[in-house]
C-alpha cells in the first residue's frame, strides 16, 4: 500500500463508497416498504393486537424469548407459539407459572394477567404467526 | 500527557471498568441460571439480569469511547478540550442516570418501571438491548448531544486529522442512529425492521469508525510509524467496513416479514463483513513490525494487536459461520448467535477501549508506562480473558450446533427444553470459563495498584 494510492485517494473512496452504498440501502428500505403490507398482515393490526404488543413489551418478554428469531436464547422461540400450544393452551400454560418458580428448573415468572390482557397477548402472537416471514422456524418446536 | 484537559478522560475510564465488572458479574448470574434454573428466582429473574449484563456493555463502551475521545481529540487536534468542564458535568450526569436505570431495573418489576417512567407517553420500552426507560433513553440523548458538541467544536478550532475526522463521523453516527430507538411502531415488522438500524448500524457499522480511528490514534503513539500511512490504512477498512456492513443490515432481514430478496443482498454483502476485520489484524501486525520505536507500554500493543485478532476471529469468523440464509434458517436464534455475540464484543468493542485505557491511564497517572511488574500482571488478565472467551465462545458454539441438529434439524425435533437439558454440560463448562474471565478481569484490576517502578513520562 504504498506509491500511487495516496490517503486521499483512500479517502475519496470512502466518501464515494459510504454515500453509494448508503443510497443503495436506502433505496432496498424504500423497495421493501411497498412491498411490506403484502406480507406483514397490517390490515389485521387491531387494537387488541396492539395492546398485546405494548404488554409484550412492558413485560420484557424478549428478555428470555425469542420472537421471529430475536431476542435472548433463554426460553422458546414465541412467534409460533399458538401453532405449538394453541390459543388456549398458551393462556393456560401462562396462568399456570408457580409464583415461586419450579425447584432447580427454569419457570416463566408468574405475571397475574387478566383476562382481557391474555386475550390481548395471544391475539399478539397470533398475529405474529401470521406474518409471512420465509417460512421460519423450519418446525413447531421453533 | 500533553494537554490538561486530556484529564476528564481518567473518570470515564475508571466509570467504564467499574461498570464492566458488574457486566461480568450478571454474565454469571445468567451462566448458572442455564443449568440451576431457579436460581435467585423469583428475586432476579433471567431477563432482569440479562437486562442489567447487555446494558452495563453498552454504557461502559459508550464510557470508554467518550472517554477515550476526550483524550484523544486534544492530542489529535493539537489544543486543549472546548469545555472540560462540561465534559465532566456529562460525567456525572451519565454515571448517575446508569446507576438509577439499573437500580430500576433490579428494584421494581420492569411493568412498574414502564408505569412510573412515563413509556406510555412514547412506548420505546421492551426491546432487546433498547430496554431503557424513556427518561434514560433522553438523557443518552443529552449526554451524546453535549458530549459531540464538545469534541466537534474541539476539533473545528484545532488540527483536522484524518483519525479525528473517522471518529467523529463514528460518533455523531451513533448519535444519529440512536434516534430510531425512539421510533416502535404497532407493526412489528417495521418496529424490526428500523430496531436493527440503531442495533446492526451501530456494531457493525459506525463503532467500526470509532474502533478503527482509536487502533489507528494508538499504533501512531506506539510504532511511530508515518500518520500517512496509517491513515491511509484507516480510510481503507473504515471504507470496507460502510461498503460491506451498510448493505449487510440484511442478514438480519431474513426471516422477519421482510421481502426474501435480503437473503441475496444480505447474505453477500454480510458475507464480506470478514474482510474489513482481517484488515484491521493485517493493519495491526504490520504496523508493530514496521515500528521506528520501541514504546515502553508493551501492554498497551498487546491489545492493540489482540483487538485485532479477536475482532477478526469474533466479528469476522464466528459472524460468517451463521450469516448465510441457508444456514441461518437453522442457526436464527440460537446459542450460536449468543456464541458470536460473546466473542465479537469483547473482541472488538470491550478489547478497544481496554487498549485505549491501557495506552492512556499510565500517561493520566502522570508516566508514560506503568511499571514492568504491572504490565506483566496486564498481559497476565489479558491472556486470561482472551483465552476464557474463546472457550466460552467454543462451548456456546457446541451447545449450538446440539440445539440446532436436536431441536430443528432432526427428524424428530425435540423440545425447547427437552434440547437444553441435553446440552447443559456445555452450560457448565461456558460457566467455568465465564468464572476463568472474572479471574482475568480481577488481575486485569490489580494490575493498577502493584505499583513497582514507572517509565518515566
Amino acid at each position: 500500500m504504498s506509491g500511487a494510492f495516496t490517503k486521499s485517494m483512500a479517502r475519496n473512496i470512502f466518501y464515494g463508497g459510504t454515500v453509494f452504498f448508503f443510497l443503495l440501502f436506502l433505496a432496498l428500505s424504500f423497495d421493501t416498504h411497498s412491498q411490506l403490507p403484502k406480507r406483514d398482515m397490517r390490515q389485521n393490526i387491531t387494537p387488541q393486537v396492539a395492546e398485546g404488543k405494548k404488554l409484550w413489551e412492558v413485560n420484557n418478554c424478549i428478555g428470555c424469548h425469542t420472537l421471529m428469531g430475536e431476542g435472548a436464547y433463554f426460553a422458546p422461540e414465541l412467534g409460533n407459539v399458538v401453532v405449538r400450544y394453541g390459543e388456549e393452551g398458551t393462556k393456560a400454560f401462562i396462568q399456570a407459572r408457580p409464583k415461586e418458580g419450579i425447584p432447580g428448573r427454569r419457570s416463566m415468572p408468574q405475571f397475574n394477567f387478566t383476562d382481557e390482557q391474555l386475550d390481548a397477548i395471544v391475539a399478539f402472537l397470533k398475529h405474529v404467526n401470521s406474518i409471512n416471514d420465509a417460512n421460519w422456524p423450519p418446525n413447531s418446536q421453533g | 500527557m500533553q494537554y490538561k484537559s486530556q484529564a476528564v478522560a481518567k473518570p470515564y475510564f475508571i466509570a467504564a471498568i467499574g461498570l464492566f465488572v458488574g457486566q461480568i458479574l450478571f454474565g454469571l448470574i445468567l451462566g448458572l441460571q442455564y443449568v440451576l434454573g431457579d436460581f435467585l428466582f423469583p428475586a432476579i429473574p433471567f431477563n432482569v439480569a440479562r437486562m442489567v449484563h447487555t446494558n452495563l456493555l453498552i454504557v461502559w463502551l459508550l464510557f470508554g469511547f467518550m472517554g477515550g475521545a476526550y483524550y484523544m481529540i486534544p492530542e489529535e487536534s493539537e489544543t486543549e478540550l472546548f469545555s472540560p468542564k462540561l465534559a465532566l458535568a456529562m460525567f456525572w450526569i451519565f454515571l448517575v442516570a446508569g446507576a438509577l436505570t439499573i437500580v430500576g431495573y433490579l428494584a421494581v418489576p420492569y411493568a412498574t418501571l414502564a408505569e412510573l417512567t412515563g413509556n406510555s407517553l412514547l412506548e420505546t420500552m421492551g426491546r432487546e438491548f433498547l430496554e431503557q426507560p424513556l427518561p434514560t433513553k433522553l438523557g443518552i440523548v443529552v449526554v451524546a448531544l453535549a458530549f459531540l458538541f464538545n469534541i466537534t467544536l474541539t476539533v473545528l478550532k484545532g488540527k483536522k486529522t484524518s483519525i479525528s475526522i473517522v471518529l467523529l463521523l463514528g460518533l455523531w453516527g451513533l448519535a444519529v442512529f440512536f434516534l430510531f430507538s425512539f421510533y416502535n411502531p404497532v407493526n412489528v415488522v417495521l418496529d424490526k425492521f428500523f430496531w436493527w438500524w440503531t442495533v446492526h448500524l451501530w456494531v457493525e457499522g459506525v463503532w467500526e469508525l470509532i474502533l478503527g480511528s482509536f487502533l489507528a490514534f494508538v499504533l501512531i503513539k506506539t510504532t511511530g510509524v508515518d500518520r500517512e500511512v496509517i491513515e491511509k490504512w484507516l480510510y481503507v477498512i473504515v471504507t470496507l467496513t460502510l461498503i460491506t456492513g451498510i448493505i449487510g443490515t440484511g442478514h438480519h432481514y431474513f426471516w422477519i416479514g421482510t421481502p426474501e430478496y435480503w437473503q441475496w443482498w444480505g447474505s453477500i454483502f454480510s458475507a464480506l463483513e470478514p474482510i474489513p476485520f482481517f484488515a484491521m489484524t493485517v493493519f495491526a501486525f504490520n504496523m508493530v513490525n514496521r515500528r521506528r520505536r520501541e514504546h515502553p507500554n508493551k501492554a498497551a500493543v498487546l491489545w492493540a494487536l489482540g483487538t485485532g485478532v479477536m475482532s477478526f476471529l469474533g466479528a469476522g469468523v464466528w459472524g460468517f459461520l451463521h450469516t448465510l440464509a441457508p444456514v441461518n434458517y437453522y442457526t436464527h436464534g440460537t446459542q450460536i448467535t449468543a456464541a458470536h455475540g460473546h466473542m465479537a464484543f469483547y473482541g472488538a468493542y470491550a478489547m478497544v477501549n481496554l487498549m485505549m485505557i491501557s495506552y492512556a491511564m499510565p500517561i493520566l497517572r502522570g508516566r508514560a508506562a506503568n511499571s514492568n511488574k504491572s504490565q506483566v500482571l496486564e498481559m497476565w488478565s489479558f491472556w486470561l480473558m482472551t483465552v476464557a472467551i474463546v472457550f466460552i465462545t467454543l462451548f456456546l458454539t457446541a451447545a449450538g450446533i446440539l440445539q440446532v441438529w436436536l431441536q430443528r434439524v432432526s427428524d424428530a425435533p425435540l423440545p425447547f427444553m427437552v434440547a437444553q437439558d441435553k446440552i447443559a454440560l456445555f452450560y457448565w463448562m461456558r460457566e467455568w470459563a465465564g468464572v476463568a474471565f472474572l479471574v482475568g478481569l480481577i488481575v486485569y484490576i490489580a494490575s493498577f495498584f502493584v505499583g513497582g517502578e514507572e517509565k518515566q513520562a
